[in-house]
């Protein structure tokens, strides 16, 4: 009795408190349809917001989308082992928004249900197919992760004093190969003799190695001793630890997703992102936003943003690039124009 | 007077954990400026229509059960004094194979779906073999062992899904085995909320819940009504009283781990046989870590289990409603950590209270202690009537559902 006294006491006196802060942020669901204003619901993948990677590229789109089109958006993540991600989806149609987005090819898996469950929605997913679902309310939104990695290992290749350098993948997933694949024809293009290391955190199925800084920095290490002066990573998380290994070996690293030069706060590690091979989630995100307000979202289709649709790139924050942008524009422009075609898997 | 004791004394320890678990959040939660009454308000609105009513319902319960799963493996090995952290390779080993397995064969319905279980099951049990093996011939602590065949089981499990079981064409983002036929699926127990009158939700109740039932209530009377139940209690009580009584204890704990890993194998099934249907990089996983967990809640009881994986789901559900109402999701993992950490200090006074009630000569204080390898072991007859009463518990969830809906309509 007096435990539950002292219970409802403590907590009313410590909710007293915090009511003016619930009280503005609690009215947001409830409205249903009626009014015109957009309401865009963003499905997270796991590491969620405040990746400064990935899941915030997707949100960079929405605020552009937002500063542009008005509205509301609500962002949701899933829990630690991801197995609500068809509930993310659900809720956010029940509660009336429209259009959704999951952010994250591991959606590709429980989107076909939802879409059906959900015909008068829009959706679209972002690294997945929506062309094997062949739903009308969905749009896949694809990269070409291979041609702007194919950029990446050019400048690795073109800018190695030792003829070595490496690939940290985070997880040994399909379509981490695609950034592989694409890495290793660049470096190749360039110099034939090259030597690349390439490994991965962790194996398929296991998605720690997207979120494990010391493991990244371990086997980055152990590249730049084997003589590796350039690192690509794409690793998410875990690319912290490349640039780490980088910085205190002296070497230099390559960035992914979005401009880690910008991104990465420590000026020492700054130094070593030579460049990032940016894939621009966010232009696709907004561009989607865009032909959702226009009204002409075409669905069952994917749209792929390549090198052309300046969807993948190479970032030039730095500077230390430039003396070798005239080289990767070639290369680039031959990717354009189709003379060099880029392999999807290793 | 008895009975109401024993009651008393076996639910206070409990009570006492939620108790202290959601005062300690609130107060967190104050701290971050959240008010804890609207948390709890939305944790406990399961939506506007009968629909949504009972699809949350079926969220809850299709996550509870590979939950349950979990925490009975882990607790019969607790029981034993053997902590089996390796549930998690067990069950993720034992899953990928059954999974390659069952989409191999063709075989009329329930044998199919019976050789996948117990293709799972005998992975399992074959893997915390392994365990107990080092354990009683080379001396090497499960906890170790278990826990560097995860690694090791997580390794084969990738590279059997990469490799000789991939089923998925080239190029998929998601790499899966392939498809088990038809006849190899549970089917869901959807038809069930028709008969209660409910409406039927989009999402499928797993048909494994009933298999989780009855194994639930299997382990309890194996546990508290058999000889092997009670050796296996005594040799993790005391192993050299056991011993002396004529107890192999060596030979106990590579049953006791056999028994263990036959159950982990059974977490992957839910998932397995009743939703995805194949094994893929994306299956879930975690579930052998939050066992220990959900054991440590349920005090290493069925039917505590039984409620606590239902806690753990409903507090799992809750994450969802929570982030729509723009509250931060880390009030769930701040909640469901406290709850841990409170059962572990409530589980310790209640045992201190029993023991006290012990010494002034009362009986009934077995009733509590007799759980884990800290207390005294005669529990046998508190505990089976914990079973019969898990069973009625459970079975009351849907008349409760029925309830909702009336007051929601």
């Amino acid at each position: 009795m007096k435990v539950a006294a002292l219970v409802l006491a403590a907590s009313t006196a410590l909710s007293a408190c915090a009511s003016d802060e619930a009280g503005s942020g609690g009215g947001g669901g409830g409205s249903e349809g009626g009014s015109d204003e957009l309401r865009i619901g963003l499905a997270f993948d796991t590491g969620g917001r405040g990746d400064r990677s990935f899941n915030d590229a997707a949100v960079a789109g929405l605020e552009a989308a937002r500063e542009e089109h008005g509205g509301e958006f609500q962002d949701l993540s899933p829990n630690a082992d991801a197995s609500n991600r068809a509930d993310l989806l659900t809720q956010l149609a029940d509660e009336g928004y429209d259009p959704i987005i999951a952010v994250g090819f591991a959606y590709g898996e429980v989107i076909g249900d939802v879409v059906e469950q959900y015909p008068d929605t829009t959706f679209a997913i972002i690294d997945s197919s929506a062309a094997e679902v062949g739903a009308d309310n969905l749009t896949g939104l694809l990269f070409a992760e291979e041609q702007g990695s194919f950029l990446a290992g050019v400048a690795a290749a073109l800018k190695s004093e030792t003829a070595h350098v490496g690939f940290v993948g985070g997880v040994e997933s399909p379509l981490i190969q695609k950034f592989e694949a694409g890495y290793v024809a660049g470096a190749q293009a360039v110099n034939p003799q090259i030597t690349i290391d390439r490994q991965y955190i962790s194996p398929a199925g296991d998605f720690t190695g997207f979120n494990a800084p010391d493991r990244g920095l371990l086997v980055a290490q152990g590249m730049y001793e084997a003589g590796a002066d350039i690192v690509y990573h794409a690793a998410g998380g875990s690319g912290l630890g490349v640039f780490q290994a980088a910085a205190a070996a002296g070497g230099r690293a390559i960035g992914v997703d979005s401009d880690q030069f910008q991104t990465v706060d420590d000026p020492a590690l700054q130094a070593v992102i030579m460049t990032s091979m940016l894939k621009r989630v966010d232009n696709a995100v907004s561009a989607f936003i865009d032909s959702y307000v226009d009204g002409s979202v075409e669905g069952g289709s994917d749209i792929v943003y390549d090198l052309e649709a300046e969807g993948v790139g190479l970032s030039t924050s730095g500077g230390q690039i430039d003396d070798i942008q005239d080289q990767i524009d070639d290369y680039r422009q031959q990717i354009v124009d189709g003379e060099i075609e880029v392999p999807t898997t290793p | 007077m008895s009975v109401l004791r024993r009651v008393g004394l076996a639910l206070f320890a409990p009570v006492l954990a939620v108790v202290v678990a959601v005062v300690i959040s609130s107060a967190v939660m104050a701290a971050l400026q959240v008010d804890p009454f609207r948390v709890f308000a939305v944790m406990v609105d399961f939506g506007d229509t009968p629909s949504q009513q009972v699809t949350a319902i079926v969220v809850v319960l299709n996550r509870a059960v590979p939950l349950f799963l979990a925490g009975l493996a882990v607790a019969i090995a607790f029981r034993m004094g053997l902590f089996n952290i390796g549930v998690e390779g067990q069950y993720r080993l034992a899953t990928v194979l059954a999974a390659g397995v069952g989409a191999a064969v063709a075989l009329p319905g329930p044998l199919h779906v019976l050789l996948i279980v117990v293709v799972a099951m005998a992975v399992a049990a074959i893997w915390a073999g392994i365990v107990a093996v080092l354990k009683v011939t080379r001396g090497v602590s499960e906890v170790i062992s278990s826990i560097m065949l995860n690694v090791i089981a997580l390794g084969i499990a990738s590279f059997l899904l990469t490799g000789p079981l991939r089923g998925s064409p080239e190029g998929a983002s998601i790499i899966s085995t392939a498809e088990i036929p038809e006849s190899g699926w549970v089917p869901s127990l959807n038809g069930v909320f028709g008969v209660l009158g409910l409406a039927d939700p989009p999402r499928q109740l797993y048909g494994f819940l009933v298999v989780a039932l009855v194994v639930g209530a299997v382990i309890a009377v194996l546990l508290n009504r058999t000889r092997f139940g009670f050796d296996l209690r005594a040799a993790g009580l005391s192993p050299s009283a056991a011993s002396a009584s004529g107890v192999d204890s060596r030979a106990m704990v590579v049953k006791t781990m056999l028994l263990s890993g036959a159950v982990a194998g059974l977490i992957g099934m839910p998932d397995l046989l009743g939703s995805t249907h194949a094994y893929t990089t994306d299956f879930t996983s975690g579930l052998g870590f939050l066992g220990i967990a959900v054991a440590l809640l349920g005090r290493n009881k069925p039917i505590g289990i039984a409620l606590g994986a239902l806690l753990f789901a409903f507090l799992d559900r809750a994450l969802v409603p929570l982030q729509i109402q723009d509250f931060p999701a880390s009030v769930v993992t701040i909640i469901q950590g406290t709850i841990v950490l409170a059962v572990v200090v409530a589980n310790e006074v209640a045992r201190r209270v029993a023991r006290r009630s012990a010494e002034r000569g009362s009986g009934p204080a077995a009733a509590v202690a007799g759980d884990g390898s800290t207390g005294p072991g005669q529990a046998a007859g508190g505990a089976g009537e914990g079973t019969g009463a898990g069973v009625s518990r459970t079975t009351g969830a849907g008349q409760r559902t029925d309830e909702r809906q009336e007051t929601g309509a």
